[in-house]
């Protein structure tokens, strides 16, 4: 089934990361709908969602080739968890004196904020689901749209621990111990 | 104690027991170079092309079991090893690439051989890194070694800027590494072991399927329990070849396009596939929706990421293929196959696969038996792609593990010259032959002088059909015999040998065969034999593109040319 999966991750705050990610995402023939990058409560780490359409069994494999990316601590597709997923959007539209104020009503059937007038436009800044921004963005094209910027998704899944906690009592660090390489005999038959 | 970043580099690889580095210097090397001579642990020996280096190191680190070290200089040099990576990537093969890199001050800004190498690796590595400090290096190169060497090995990449190697820093070496996200799973799930027992355990038609992961976890002694105990044929991939002795009772050669087709005939009719360390190729499977159809498939394998990817199995277990093996093991018991086995035993005496035929001219596959005769199967065999690889692998057979070193996934045309090189380098004290099509030995044809230069004793074999034979096997097969861009013109190869310092011969007659490799064989040093073969000669048998394993084509009345 094809449809549009989130993807959050955990990785190292490392040169060349987002590109790594990217690229295997691009080799693995795939479209990148959305992706967000912040840091979290750990430093020098970051949280990325991604959002990815496509096959199940295909967005798991890319899943697997992400996560074999040494910076990536972890991975996972928390699509079915029914996770609460949200983004931003700022969108400058077109606005005169006789049409602003169905624009601000709108807007506020969507609770979004007017955060800036000027003399013929608005910055409306909206969050929610993308279905919710989307809409939004519809009802506002009529009037003008003169400039958009979207976050992309970002998401955490509901109730305890998800699959990113880091727990206090599991600490992240994985430390290998140097063990010198032991030479092996090869049978010869 | 405070060193440079050249002295660290040094210091680290020989403190991770590395011996041979295989390299070619330039501008932002110098440094490295200026350094290199007070290591003399370090044995530095100078390819002629970069591309050479990278195979020579990963052929290297093919039969020693350690890490290949190749080194480059910025631009043109770093982006000479890119062959070389993506073979070691696809083999998974593990190879340190050390490229020079311009100073950092001139990073980005499009310097005289300034390119972004990191970059371009990216997806044919495991792990690379960009140094941007000397106090980085010790514990980059640590980190680097172990990635490549952990779990499924595979190439990584330090690009190392001048100013770098020219910095210093207190030196410590790091005897430990925190790589949070590298967590490699060693260790098979239990329950999944038990329920892969259980099938081996019930199983009529088993077959196992053994990849090249058998010979990079040195699962040999554990394979050959599982085949014996549980009375299973077994067949191998193309890289897995010598992975099981091929005169044991159970080899039943290898699959896949060119592979045997009583080996293809047992998987396609078996009732249960035990997949170790080996990753369904499409040369290996043919048609991957037929593969197999009546087979439920156990799937062995150290990276997670294989599982599924080409097609969907009943039993995963990610884990090293030893450890699992010695897991399993102990949970199958004794079995007998006789009517199975009778079955594929059958099926051998009908596809007769690695039986020469009778005639006169010079065929490629007796050439290879003779080598195999007159070696007694003690050497190891270096192949790069095509025809003479395919013949090479049939016609020899393979009793010991990393015997046969060829270039598989990636399948480069240029490997076996370079690959020889690091072969001997390795193992100084094996037979090492170098089988070479005319197209491919044209290919890293300088490396002739690096043979010469470190005094190799390497045989080399040039098959010279004229062609670039599989391609032209293909247009004659598949395109109607429409010939185009396959044909060449070539050089006297003896008279090129020469020119670089190195003995040979041409053997234009069957009766000459063998006294030529006698002759390669007592020479020391390197020597280069000629063959002029017969020029449409065709590898059989051969599952066309898109057919099932089954569908293979054979020789024409093959069974009934062979010698009685």
């Amino acid at each position: 089934m094809i449809r549009k999966h989130i993807l959050i991750a955990l990785v190292q705050d490392r040169p060349g990361v987002l590109n790594r990610i990217a690229s295997t995402i691009r080799r693995r023939n795939f479209n990148i709908d959305s992706i967000a990058v912040g840091s979290i409560e750990v430093p020098h780490l970051s949280r990325m969602t991604i959002v990815v359409e496509g096959d199940d069994a295909k967005v798991e494999q890319v899943r697997k080739q992400l996560d074999k990316i040494i910076e990536v601590i972890r991975i996972s597709d928390i699509t079915n968890d029914n996770p609460v997923a949200r983004e931003m959007a700022m969108i400058k539209v077109k606005a005169s004196a006789s049409t602003r104020s169905e624009i601000i009503q709108i807007t506020d059937i969507f609770r979004g904020n007017i955060v800036d007038v000027s003399p013929d436009s608005l910055i409306i800044v909206v969050t929610g689901n993308q279905d919710k921004i989307e809409t939004l963005i519809e009802l506002l094209r009529g009037f003008g749209i003169r400039e958009l910027s979207r976050t992309g998704t970002i998401a955490l899944p509901r109730g305890g621990a998800g699959p990113l906690t880091i727990e206090e009592d599991k600490p992240l660090r994985h430390v290998v111990e140097h063990i010198p390489a032991e030479e092996e005999e090869l049978p010869n038959w | 104690m405070m060193k440079t970043g050249a002295e660290i580099l040094c210091e680290c690889l020989i403190k991770e027991g590395v011996e041979v580095i295989f390299g070619f210097p330039g501008g932002v090397l110098l440094p490295l170079y200026d350094t290199l001579p007070r290591y003399p642990e370090l044995r530095h020996i100078l390819v002629r092309h970069e591309q050479g280096a990278a195979h020579a190191a990963d052929a290297y680190a093919r039969v020693t079991g350690k890490i290949g070290v190749c080194l480059a200089t910025s631009g043109p040099g770093a982006t000479n090893l890119v062959t070389g990576i993506a073979n070691a990537y696809l083999d998974c093969v593990p190879l340190l690439a050390i490229t020079g890199q311009v100073p950092t001050n001139f990073i980005g800004k499009d310097a005289f051989q300034e390119i972004d190498i990191t970059g371009i690796t990216i997806p044919i590595t495991k792990f690379n890194n960009l140094v941007t400090d000397v106090e980085d290096l010790a514990m980059l190169i640590k980190e680097a070694v172990h990635v490549a060497l952990t779990g499924k090995p595979g190439p990584v990449l330090l690009d190392i800027p001048r100013d770098v190697f020219l910095g210093k820093t207190e030196f410590i070496y790091p005897d430990k590494i925190d790589l949070p996200g590298f967590k490699p799973k060693l260790f098979g799930h239990p329950s999944q072991i038990k329920k892969a027992a259980d099938l081996v355990n019930t199983a009529e038609r088993p077959v196992i399927i053994a990849g090249h992961g058998v010979n990079i976890s040195s699962a040999h002694v554990e394979l050959k329990e599982l085949a014996e105990k549980s009375q299973v044929p077994v067949v191998t991939t193309f890289l897995g070849i010598g992975c099981f002795p091929e005169s044991h009772v159970l080899s039943y050669g290898w699959l896949g396009m060119h592979g045997m087709g009583y080996a293809n005939k047992a998987v396609h009719s078996s009732d249960l596939v035990i997949a170790i360390g080996m990753r369904f190729d499409d040369r290996a499977t043919g048609l991957v929706a037929s593969f197999a159809p009546n087979a439920q498939i156990v799937h062995i394998d150290v990276d997670p990421a294989e599982i599924g990817k080409n097609l969907p199995v009943d039993v995963p277990i990610v884990g090293d293929v030893k450890n699992v093996l010695q897991v399993l093991n102990k949970q199958i018991v004794k079995r007998e196959h006789i009517a199975w086995l009778s079955q594929v035993d059958e099926w051998r005496a009908m596809h007769p696969a690695t039986e020469v035929r009778e005639h006169e001219g010079v065929l490629p596959q007796y050439i290879i038996r003779q080598i195999y005769e007159a070696t007694r199967g003690d050497a190891i065999i270096v192949t790069g792609v095509g025809q003479a690889q395919m013949w090479a692998a049939q016609y020899f057979f393979y009793d010991k593990p990393n015997s046969f070193v060829s270039s598989g996934g990636l399948g480069t045309m240029g490997f076996e010259l370079p690959g020889a090189i690091g072969v001997k380098v390795g193992a100084p004290n094996e037979t090492v032959w170098c089988i070479a099509g005319d197209g491919g030995f044209q290919m890293t044809i300088q490396e002739l002088a690096t043979m010469v230069q470190e005094d190799l004793d390497i045989n080399i074999a040039v098959f010279n059909n004229g062609y670039l034979g599989m391609v032209r096997q293909w247009q004659e097969l598949i395109y109607n015999k429409r010939y185009f861009g396959t044909q060449l013109y070539n050089p006297d190869f003896v008279k090129i040998a020469e020119a670089y310092g190195i003995k040979g011969v041409r053997v234009t007659k069957k009766i000459d065969v063998r006294p030529a490799i006698e002759k390669s064989m007592a020479h020391k040093g390197p020597f280069l034999i000629e063959f002029v073969v017969e020029p449409e000669e065709n590898v059989y048998p051969f599952v066309p593109p898109g057919k099932m394993l089954v569908e293979f084509l054979e020789l024409p009345n093959h069974a009934t040319s062979l010698k009685k």
